[in-house]
């Protein structure tokens, strides 16, 4: 089990690569922006996943802050993407 | 007992990766930002669904299987309302209000 | 292994990405990929605990922190022609690099077996502080000296960075005035994360004494939920000369050295706990301590002073 969930886990960071492969060359800051996104997912899936496999329940810990963590980021990158010399208060 | 649990673990783990690749195999060949913003939220979203439900039939007690039950609920909360905001800096240009 | 080594790989091509990105946001981006990315190698490496202070400080306070400088300096992207290295210099650099790298790697594989720790005398005398993480154990008991001068560290810090306004606003409102649409979907995101976060971020410190977690790590989740509702425009970033403020913030440094030097009427040293009470004593110390730290990194992002009224 410990094996299968460990594989499952190295199967969904495969998929998260080639994402990010497709993502981080994307035109446009929205494609970057959902780096963040999808890391967020998938990070939170294997660290799920690795919870189990390796016995350290502190990992679903890390998994909730990445979830707050990613949210937080894309807000931040939608602030930051568009700001312009013009809407500085 | 603990073998039917175990494959049914399995199972849906296997479902939610499976899902997961749906959504970066949609990311990849979809044609505008917008499209992939819906694989990439969507699919990955059920796709860990399916893995905590496979995760839960193996926790220990159930302050563990809430914890897995909490996580995934924050992290559908986050991507729904998050991808929001990109399709919305994505079509207009500028970020929301 | 296969795991481990594709995780390597992962890691090491997001980490050329940023390198060579062209511009300043997508290099932010890819920073932020590549801590999130770290977290899971510190996870395989069974440290939960920098696992989590790496999420949450290294990845997502710090990412934040620079898209803010990033699109401050987005104006100014083009270097100017002198400004670009010239060919010696980048060859330095790379020379200079690769003997570091090599260095480190020397050290790594060259280490006597069993490597020296002193993770056992750690453990062996952990219950005279009453907790049940060592690493909580190292950071408020063992080492509690280093901890003092990082929150002291931190203020310097956010001093450093409100010099950096200009006169006329000294004092003034940090960063940017940021809109609060009541009917857009980024109010809705940050009424919504807000409390959880707020929860989870207490949670984090609390489960600190006997599970990885501990002060820094829920006052960043702490400080990162404020930035949160200032960049929604749900609460506004106080004016930096605010008595209330002032005193928030050094209250958890203030705390720690007045506990320090009662630690030599307690039991004979500077910041030694009396036996009985130690876990009390490391309580009344990381409470305001949590909060210090939380306000200082959420005025950190915030950025200079940029505003002197409301408006």
């Amino acid at each position: 089990m410990a094996d299968f969930l460990l594989g499952a886990a190295g199967f969904l960071l495969a998929t998260v690569a080639v994402g990010l492969a497709r993502i981080l060359r994307g035109p446009g800051d929205a494609e970057r922006i959902m780096a963040a996104q999808l890391l967020g997912t998938g990070g939170i899936a294997a660290l799920l996943l690795l919870a189990k496999a390796m016995s350290v329940p502190a990992a679903v810990d890390v998994a909730m802050i990445l979830a707050l963590l990613a949210a937080f980021v894309s807000v931040a990158f939608v602030k930051g993407a568009g700001r312009s010399q013009g809407d500085r208060a | 007992m603990s073998l039917a649990l175990d494959f049914l673990t399995v199972l849906t783990v296997s479902a939610g990766a499976f899902f997961f690749m749906a959504g970066t195999v949609g990311l990849v060949r979809f044609p505008d930002t917008l499209s992939r913003v819906h694989a990439l939220s969507k699919a990955d979203n059920l796709g860990l669904g399916l893995v905590v439900l496979g995760l839960l039939l193996q926790a220990e007690g159930l302050l563990a299987a809430l914890k897995l039950v909490a996580v995934w609920l924050l992290a559908l909360l986050a991507g729904a309302t998050v991808t929001q905001l990109i399709a919305h800096t994505a079509r207009e240009g500028v970020p929301p209000a | 292994m296969a795991f481990d080594i594709g995780l390597a790989l992962l890691v090491l091509g997001v980490a050329a990405w940023t390198i060579a990105a062209r511009d300043t946001f997508a290099a932010v981006v890819g920073f932020v990929a590549y801590g999130l990315l770290l977290a899971l190698v510190w996870v395989r490496l069974q440290a939960p605990d920098i696992a989590l202070t790496e999420a949450a400080l290294g990845s997502g306070l710090t990412g934040g922190l620079l898209v803010g400088a990033s699109a401050r300096l987005r104006h100014a992207e083009m270097p100017a022609p002198g400004e670009t290295p010239g060919a010696v210099l980048k060859l330095a650099s790379t020379v200079l690099c690769t003997l570091l790298s090599a260095g480190l790697a020397a050290i790594v594989f060259l280490l006597p077996e069993p490597a020296p720790t002193l993770a056992p005398q750690a453990a062996a005398n952990i219950a005279a502080t009453g907790l049940g993480n060592p690493v909580t154990a190292v950071l408020m008991a063992y080492r509690a000296i280093d901890t003092l001068l990082e929150t002291v560290v931190l203020l310097l810090a956010l001093v450093g960075i409100w010099s950096l306004a200009p006169n006329r606003v000294w004092g003034g409102f940090p960063g940017p005035r940021h809109q609060a649409d009541p009917d857009s979907a980024l109010t809705f995101v940050a009424q919504l994360l807000v409390p959880i976060g707020i929860l989870v971020g207490i949670h984090i410190f609390w489960v600190g004494s006997v599970a990885p977690g501990g002060e820094f790590q829920g006052a960043t989740i702490l400080a990162t939920m404020w930035i949160l509702a200032m960049i929604a425009g749900l609460v506004s970033a106080p004016p930096v000369s605010r008595r209330w403020l002032r005193l928030l913030l050094v209250a958890g440094p203030a705390m720690f050295f007045g506990i320090g030097f009662a630690g030599f009427l307690a039991a004979d040293a500077f910041l030694a706990y009396p036996e009985t009470h130690a876990k009390l004593v490391i309580l009344m110390i990381e409470i305001p301590v949590t909060l210090s730290i939380a306000a200082t990194l959420g005025l950190l992002v915030a950025g200079p002073p940029e505003r002197i009224t409301q408006q």
